[in-house]
């Protein structure tokens, strides 16, 4: 409890820094916002008159203290461009990437470990040295470039390539602009919508997973303990599941919390690619309109995932280690 | 030295003398337009009108895309090895520093250093690319300023694991200053993770380069980056995929190898599950 009470104080402050890290940032750098908010139109006196609505006139000390109020209160101020709460704004787009980022680390965990498990079976022989070659390779891939490789195969050359009907998928947006599907054809509908996607995000963070889970079981393979078990006649599937994967684990979970920021930065790239109206492209669009609320509030929101993660991480972690659990 | 890392040297080598001779002796220029309905978005290995060949086709202004292609790597593996050696240099620094002065400084410098790396790293260089315009050296100075935590977190556990050892305790009995003992005893030990980090530094700095040219907040056309090619053949990726394609395989062959010679070197230097989950991060 006294665990749980200290790490959630340290994430907490950890969030208090990124907080103050970004009001820094943003006053450090030269430019001023105002005169982009305003437009090139806008008068010196109409400048004046923006600063001083918007507080910018006043000591940095109290800008600093409205804006951790502010964030405090859960306000994150307003979105220049759609003049609405930037927790509207980012509120809607939330749900869509939390389902897609969801998704694809579930399969990436399941995919990167398996290939992973393989590998190391195989440790030095020719078949680990092949997929070790594809995983790299996979892995060196930039997210939007996948994206685009697979769009031009499945999107555009599906019919001259002859694929048949259901590997011939759609690359833009969530839904069919032509087709009015409801029931359970608007929900195939989205989920051929999602295919291109989730695979782009997915074998990325597969390929990545399986370069660590491919060590991290092999050296788990080659321990004491494994041997004993062998020894003592338990057969190759309980040595595996039971003996193998449990002692692996901790360290994959501890990849996976630190495989988010991998994945939010690969859903940025998938979401612009795939015209998918979620975090990364609101924020995409917030840069292209120097929307700069939009753009703060998405970076804390980013930054508390990435924390919450290693928080998640760093409790589950004690509990799966064998070693240390107290049964 | 394994096979594959061997053939990782051998992929880097080559690219980096293709990169520098090709765009020199190419029969056609790699930024120059001419004639543009004649030659545009030719398919690989055809011949234009004036009888040049294509090795990759062309894009859409006609330009041939093998000569950009080797162009732009000159831009994307200077900017990738210069951003990933001085964030190195940064990190270690800062690492070390922390480690050795220890108390404020080090509670400081680490404070700082985590609450960068909760933000992931693309969503801080995009921060970071908007509140600075974007242009070429920006991006090495953007990717610095974004890619020194890990190494820093790194290097600080390495000196502090070293500073207990006894030949540390032996050279500060024997006199040595304080600055001298951490120069010449402890940072030879401790630069190990630091040399794997760079080797992988350079393909991730690669692989964000091209990200924020992509977007087109890194370098700008004409002038050519792996990134901004891609984004380039996007808009005719339905009639000559090609052209998004060839560049974004430069890019994947260069990731490869840099990351193939990391990971012998890792196996060699460091070989341990914190620099592998660090560089995991870093991707992001």
């Amino acid at each position: 409890m006294r665990n749980l009470v200290t790490r959630l104080a340290s994430a907490l402050i950890l969030l208090g820094l990124v907080v103050s890290l970004t009001f820094v940032l943003v006053h450090a750098a030269p430019g001023d916002p105002v005169e982009l908010l305003a437009g090139p139109a806008a008068t010196a006196t109409d400048i004046a008159q923006a600063r001083r609505e918007l507080g910018l006139d006043d000591p940095l000390p109290l800008q600093y203290a409205r804006w951790i109020g502010g964030i405090v209160s859960g306000d994150l101020g307003e979105s220049i461009a759609f003049r609405r709460p930037v927790v509207r704004v980012l509120g809607d787009a939330l749900p869509l990437s939390i389902a897609l980022g969801a998704l694809s680390i579930a399969l990436t965990f399941a995919i990167g470990i398996l290939v992973g498990a393989i590998q190391a079976a195989r440790r030095g022989r020719a078949s680990d040295t092949a997929l070790t070659i594809i995983t790299t390779s996979v892995y060196a891939a930039p997210s939007f470039w996948l994206a685009l490789s697979l769009v031009a195969v499945f999107t555009y050359g599906a019919s001259r390539l002859g694929f048949p009907q259901a590997l011939r998928l759609p690359a833009f947006g969530l839904r069919d602009p032509a087709g009015q599907h409801d029931g359970f054809a608007a929900i195939i509908d989205v989920a051929r919508h999602l295919v291109l996607p989730v695979t782009v995000l997915t074998a990325i963070g597969a390929a990545g997973i399986a370069r660590y889970a491919r060590s991290a079981i092999a050296d788990v393979l080659q321990s004491d303990h494994v041997r004993t078990a062998r020894a003592k006649g338990a057969g190759t599937w309980r040595v595996h599941a039971h003996h193998v994967l449990s002692n692996a684990l901790p360290p994959l979970v501890v990849l996976l919390a630190l495989s988010v920021p991998g994945v939010i930065a690969g859903s940025v790239f998938v979401e612009s690619v795939f015209a998918l109206p979620g975090m990364g492209r609101a924020m995409l669009g917030a840069i292209a309109a120097r929307d700069y609320p939009v753009i703060l509030g998405a970076t804390i929101l980013y930054a508390a995932l990435v924390i919450g993660a290693n928080l998640a991480a760093d409790l589950v972690m004690p509990k799966l280690d064998p070693r240390r659990r107290s049964t | 030295m394994t096979g594959l890392a061997r053939a990782a040297v051998g992929t880097l080598v080559i690219l980096v003398l293709a990169s520098v001779i090709v765009p020199l002796v190419s029969q056609s220029d790699p930024l120059g337009i001419s004639d543009v309905v004649a030659a545009r978005l030719l398919p690989p290995l055809a011949m234009d009108a004036a009888g040049r060949f294509h090795l990759l086709g062309t894009d859409a202004f006609g330009r041939d895309l093998f000569a950009r292609m080797m162009l732009a790597g000159r831009l994307s593996l200077t900017i990738g090895a210069i951003a990933a050696l001085l964030s190195v240099i940064a990190g270690t620094a800062v690492g070390a520093l922390a480690a050795w002065r220890g108390g404020i400084v080090d509670r400081i410098a680490m404070a700082f250093t985590d609450a960068l790396l909760a933000i992931p790293r693309l969503v801080l260089l995009l921060l970071c690319a908007v509140l600075w315009r974007p242009g070429g050296a920006m991006v090495i100075i953007v990717l610095v300023a974004t890619g020194w935590m890990g190494v820093a977190r790194l290097t600080r556990g390495e000196v502090l694991g070293i500073r207990g050892r006894q030949f540390v305790e032996a050279a500060d009995a024997l006199g040595a200053r304080s600055e001298r003992v951490l120069w010449r005893h402890v940072m030879p030990n401790a630069i190990g993770p630091s040399i794997v980090a760079m080797t992988l530094g350079v393909g991730n700095a690669i692989l964000l380069e091209s990200g924020l040219s992509f977007l087109g907040l890194g370098v700008q056309p004409p002038e050519p980056s792996w990134g901004n090619m891609i984004a380039g053949g996007r808009e005719v990726i339905v009639v000559a995929p090609w052209v998004a394609l060839a560049p974004g395989l430069a890019l994947v062959v260069t990731v490869v190898a840099c990351t193939l010679l990391g990971d012998a070197l890792r196996d060699r230097l460091a070989g341990d599950e914190l620099l592998a989950g660090q560089t995991l991060a870093e991707r992001g």
